[in-house]
């Protein structure tokens, strides 16, 4: 999951309306602009009927845990499904960005993946979007009319297209129902 | 046959080749970010695919030095995370200056903000006199930038916030010249360090080190790579020498970690208190 302007709000929203004990891993990149997001991961956590934690590197990726990219760097997935980081250049502007977690999750889940973008004031995560699809993965995308900043999730309209294109509040059902199957 | 299956068996046949053709082993880089470096390299080469990449490695010699420092993008600032140097400075160097002559090693130095930002720490101690720092990179191109030490103004002010903001004593510009649209920092703040070719990968013990700093170069190996460098740090170090890594890197899964000791959990402080050699 990946969002930036207006995402912690946009976060609690669907946080709050998932299934207790979801099987599977939520790994989100939001851009805070803060140093350490410890302060964050709370403030989701508390409206959030998963756990949220910040990810850390060479850990796996848990199922029904919802993981929230460190401040200050990239956050990838290996293909054996345990975190790891990057302090390369920005990718739109972004440390850490969207599409880095987006590309590495495609490479590493294909087809089992989903993907969803929300509010955000750039374009990070059209691209990740794109290879999210490319590679047999589902795209959810927050409808930009819907959204506290359209750019975003306008942005991965326009490049990567979705399969779902919904309000915020529908975020949330959507992901129950998908999981289940 | 999916894309993304091409893609890194390409990646694969180019670290193979850049191994067999050139000596340099990439296998043990953990392989999400070396993918996503290689298929950079490529791009910024203007080459259409990796293999495309691996064909020009495997007959131009000279495109090497372009290759390694690809592969091992440095990207820093100085003071990077402030509060690791607000630590250095407030609970390493006190026990440093116990010591007559004090070495440090910087491993992965880059373009050598970080060893410039140690070299300010040490002078404003009072200890830089006595210190001899060795830089060392696999990259030559960066170790040739490090020397330089010019870094463009436009990141002098984020610098300097980073410098206040981890106790600096004075102003930044007491330490660089601004001319045009660079900022060169004082040669007088390398008269103690040695510049020099390392690869964390092959390469072994050369110094006996009082505090080695290492961060955010470890985030690129797996966890054996990862192991296999903190036992070279272990025996690097003198009993009760000082290790600072990157503010968000994990240890919990080297076995080597039995061998140090946290100072300082949150800005990856550690201490050897165990282990082999001396």
């Amino acid at each position: 999951m990946g969002c930036s302007a207006g995402g912690m709000s946009a976060l609690r929203t669907v946080l709050s309306g998932l299934r207790k004990g979801l099987p599977l891993p939520l790994v989100v990149v939001c851009h805070t602009g803060s140093d350490d997001i410890t302060t964050f991961c709370e403030l989701i956590d508390t409206s959030s009927t998963l756990p949220v934690r910040e990810a850390r590197e060479r850990q796996p990726a848990l199922p029904g845990v919802v993981h929230v990219a460190p401040a200050g760097y990239h956050l990838l997935v290996e293909r054996d499904g345990t975190f790891s980081l990057s302090v390369d250049e920005r990718v739109a502007f972004s440390r850490p960005a969207i599409d880095v977690l987006f590309e590495s999750a495609a490479s590493a889940y294909a087809t089992g993946l989903v993907g969803v973008v929300m509010t955000g004031a750039n374009n990070d995560g059209a691209s990740g979007l794109a290879a999210i699809r490319a590679h047999g993965g589902i795209a959810i995308v927050q409808d930009p009319l819907d959204a506290y900043a359209s750019a975003m999730p306008q942005a991965a309209l326009d490049l990567a297209g979705a399969d779902h294109c919904v309000p915020l509040d529908a975020i949330a059902p959507l992901l129950n129902r998908l999981c289940q199957q | 046959m999916a894309r993304a299956e091409v893609e890194d068996i390409e990646v694969e046949l180019f670290a193979r080749a850049l191994q067999l053709r050139h000596g340099y082993d990439f296998s043990s880089y953990a392989p999400a970010s070396f993918k996503r470096r290689v298929l950079n390299l490529a791009a910024n080469a203007g080459c259409r695919t990796v293999i495309e990449l691996t064909d020009r490695l495997l007959r131009e010699d000279a495109l090497v030095p372009q290759v390694i420092a690809g592969l091992s993008v440095p990207v820093s600032e100085m003071f990077r995370n402030p509060s690791a140097f607000r630590t250095l400075r407030d609970e390493v160097l006190p026990v440093l200056a116990s010591y007559p002559l004090i070495n440090i090693w910087q491993a992965g130095c880059a373009f050598g903000q970080e060893v410039y930002s140690l070299a300010i720490l040490l002078e404003e101690a009072g200890l830089y006199d006595r210190s001899q720092i060795f830089a060392t990179d696999i990259s030559d191109a960066a170790l040739v930038r490090a020397q330089e030490g010019i870094f463009p103004i436009r990141d002098a002010r984020g610098y300097s916030d980073n410098y206040l903001a981890a106790g600096g004593r004075g102003s930044l510009s007491d330490y660089y010249h601004a001319r045009y649209d660079f900022m060169k920092l004082d040669e007088r703040l390398k008269r103690n360090v040695t510049f020099a070719n390392h690869n964390l990968v092959c390469d072994g013990v050369f110094c006996e080190a009082h505090l080695i700093l290492c961060r955010n170069v470890l985030i690129y190996f797996t966890n054996a790579l990862q192991d296999r460098t903190l036992c070279l740090f272990r025996d690097s170090l003198v009993r009760n020498g000082f290790l600072c890594l990157g503010n968000r890197e994990n240890i919990d899964f080297a076995s080597a970690a039995s061998a140090f000791t946290a100072v300082n959990a949150r800005d990856r402080v550690y201490r050897r208190t165990g282990g082999a050699a001396s």
